[in-house]
C-alpha cells in the first residue's frame, strides 16, 4: 500500500469545538483550509447509518454565515442570485447560487429571509473568501451592510433529529423544512441539511454550542458524525458538492438545478449571469448531471472518465463512493445528452480496467424532509 | 515454523515452507476505514516485487496493495471479496488476501520485523 498519511501540510484552521472532537477520538483531515473531524471511532459506515435512522451531530463551523442587512438587502440579493428575494416570506429559506457573468456557479447557498431588510446566507467553506469579496464588491452599489459571522455551526440530522433536539429544550423544532429564524440573540436556526433527512442547522455562540452539544450527546440516539459520512450521505441524497459536481465552469442548466430558478426570476432577469443563463436555458443543456450505479461492487471515484461501449469518451465522474444505506457503490457525474436517460449503459475507465455502470435516478435514497 | 514480516507499505506476510500469506496491517485497515471492495489476483499469476496486485476500496478512497516479494499466486481469500469488512475486523488473520510461492527467499531479508514496522508507524 502507499502512503497512508493525509496529504497537505498547509496551515489549517481549527474548529472552535476542536477539543470536543479530540475528546471523542476523531480522526482529523484537511478540508477547505480547516482541520475537520473526518471520522470517529464508530467509523464512516455506522456513522452514516446512524445519521439516517437516529440522529447525527455534525460540526460544520467551517461553513460561512453572512448576515446581510439594510434597506438594499433584498435588492442586493436580486442582483447576486437568481432568486426572488423581494418576494420571499420572512422565515423562508431558498437554495440558490452566486453566478458569474457566464452563469457558472461561483457557489451554491441557502438564503433565509429574517426580516424585511435582513437575510442570512449560508455559504461553503471552500468559497467563503471568494463569496465575501464578490458580495462586498457588488454591495458597493447598495445600501447594505455585510457581516461575516464568527459562530459555531452545528447540524443535527436524521429521523430522530427533531425529537432529540426537542428533548434538550432547544427552540425551533416546530419549523417546517426550508424555514429559518433567530430564536435567541446570536442564534440562527433553519430546518435544512445536507443528508436528505429531516434535520436542523444551528449557528450559535461558542458557549451556547458547548451546552447544546453536551445535552445532545447525553441522548444515546445522538452521535458525532464526521465529514466522510457527510459526503456519503449527501451523495446518496443526490446533493451537489461545490468544487466537484458544480463549479464556476458549470451552469445550473447542465447541473440540472434550474428548479431553483423560478419562472418570474427568469422573466425578470437583472441578476449577474442572467443573459448567459437565459441563453443556456433556451439552448438546453449540453450535458447532464446524472446518478451512476456501478454494476459490480467496485466504487468509481471523481475524475474517472466515462466511455461508451466503443470506448468513446462521453462524460466524467464528479463524485463517487459507497452508499452505506443503499448497500452499493454510488456516483454522480456528467454525460452527453444521449447517455442521460436512466438505464443507459456506460463504462468508467479505472486505471485501465473498465467498470460497467448504468445511469441511475437521483436521489439514490428518497428524501425524508419534514414538510410540515 | 512461520515467520511474519512487514513492509513499509503496510503489508504483512507470514512465511511457512516457502509459501507466504499476504495481507494488510491492522494499522492500514484502521487508516483506510470501512472497506467495501477488494479485488484479488488470479491463482497462478506471477508477481514481481512492487507490482500493484490488489485494489482495496474504502467508502472514501481506493488503495493498491503491492507484491512484497516475487512469486506465484497459489491461493486467494474469496471470503474478503464477499465480505470486505473481514479485512477491518481481522486484518492479520481471517482477512488475509492471497498466498504466494516465493521465487527468491533472499528477498525476505530486506523486509521488516514487527518491531521495525511498529517503529515506522510510531
Amino acid at each position: 500500500m502507499g502512503d497512508l498519511t493525509n496529504p497537505g501540510s498547509e496551515e489549517l484552521k481549527s474548529l472552535p469545538l476542536a477539543d470536543l472532537h479530540e475528546a471523542a477520538n476523531a480522526r482529523f483531515g484537511g478540508f477547505a483550509g480547516w482541520s475537520m473531524p473526518i471520522t470517529y471511532p464508530l467509523g464512516v459506515m455506522k456513522e452514516h447509518l446512524h445519521a439516517r435512522e437516529k440522529a447525527g451531530l455534525f460540526d460544520i463551523s467551517h461553513m460561512q454565515l453572512f448576515d446581510v442587512a439594510g434597506a438594499g438587502a433584498a435588492a442586493l440579493l436580486l442582483r447576486t442570485c437568481p432568486l426572488n428575494a423581494d418576494l420571499m416570506h420572512i422565515g423562508q429559506s431558498k437554495y440558490t447560487f452566486f453566478l458569474n457573468e457566464q452563469a457558472g456557479i461561483i457557489d451554491d447557498l441557502i438564503v433565509t429571509r429574517l426580516g424585511k431588510d435582513r437575510f442570512m446566507i449560508v455559504a461553503n467553506a471552500g468559497n467563503a473568501a471568494i463569496d465575501e469579496a464578490h458580495l462586498r464588491n457588488v454591495a458597493k452599489d447598495f445600501d447594505v451592510s455585510i457581516d461575516a459571522l464568527d459562530r459555531v455551526f452545528l447540524a443535527i440530522q436524521g429521523q430522530q433529529a427533531a425529537d432529540v433536539l426537542r428533548k434538550t429544550g432547544a427552540p425551533g423544532t416546530d419549523l417546517s423544512f426550508m424555514h429559518g429564524f433567530e430564536p435567541k440573540p446570536g442564534w440562527f436556526m433553519s430546518r435544512s441539511g445536507y443528508t436528505g433527512e429531516d434535520g436542523f442547522e444551528i449557528g450559535l455562540p461558542e458557549a451556547d454550542a458547548r451546552e447544546l452539544v453536551a445535552s445532545l450527546l447525553a441522548d444515546d440516539r445522538v452521535t458525532f458524525v464526521g465529514l466522510a459520512a457527510r459526503d456519503s450521505l449527501r451523495l446518496e441524497a443526490g446533493l451537489c458538492l461545490h468544487g466537484q459536481d458544480i463549479t464556476p465552469e458549470i451552469d445550473p442548466v447542465d447541473a440540472g438545478l434550474t428548479w431553483a430558478i423560478t419562472k418570474p426570476v427568469r422573466e425578470q432577469g437583472g441578476f449577474i449571469g442572467a443573459k448567459a443563463l437565459l441563453a443556456k436555458i433556451a439552448a438546453g443543456p449540453r450535458q447532464k448531471r446524472v446518478g451512476l450505479k456501478p454494476d459490480g461492487r467496485q466504487p468509481v471515484r471523481p475524475g474517472a472518465v466515462l466511455v461508451d461501449i466503443n470506448g468513446n469518451s462521453v462524460g466524467v465522474v464528479t463524485s463517487g463512493g459507497f452508499g452505506p444505506s443503499v448497500g452499493f457503490p454510488v456516483a454522480m457525474g456528467y454525460v452527453g445528452k444521449a447517455f442521460a436517460p436512466i438505464g443507459s449503459q456506460l463504462f468508467a475507465d479505472i486505471r485501465g480496467n473498465r467498470i460497467a455502470l448504468h445511469v441511475h435516478a437521483l436521489p439514490f435514497i428518497p428524501h425524508r424532509y419534514h414538510k410540515g | 515454523m512461520a515467520v511474519t514480516y512487514f513492509t513499509e507499505d503496510h503489508e504483512w506476510l507470514r512465511v511457512e515452507d516457502g509459501i507466504a500469506t499476504v495481507g494488510i496491517t491492522d494499522h492500514a485497515q484502521d487508516q483506510l476505514g470501512d472497506l467495501v471492495f477488494v479485488q484479488l489476483p488470479q491463482v497462478g499469476q506471477s508477481l514481481a516485487k512492487g507490482d500493484a496486485v490488489v485494489v482495496v476500496e474504502s467508502v472514501k478512497a481506493a488503495s493498491d496493495v503491492y507484491a512484497p516479494v516475487d512469486g506465484e499466486v497459489t491461493e486467494v481469500n474469496e471470503a474478503v471479496v464477499s465480505d470486505p469488512a473481514l479485512v477491518n475486523s481481522s486484518a492479520t488473520a481471517d482477512g488475509w488476501l492471497w498466498k504466494m510461492k516465493l521465487s527468491d527467499s533472499n528477498q525476505l531479508t530486506g523486509l521488516l520485523d514487527e518491531a521495525g514496522y511498529k517503529a515506522i508507524i510510531g
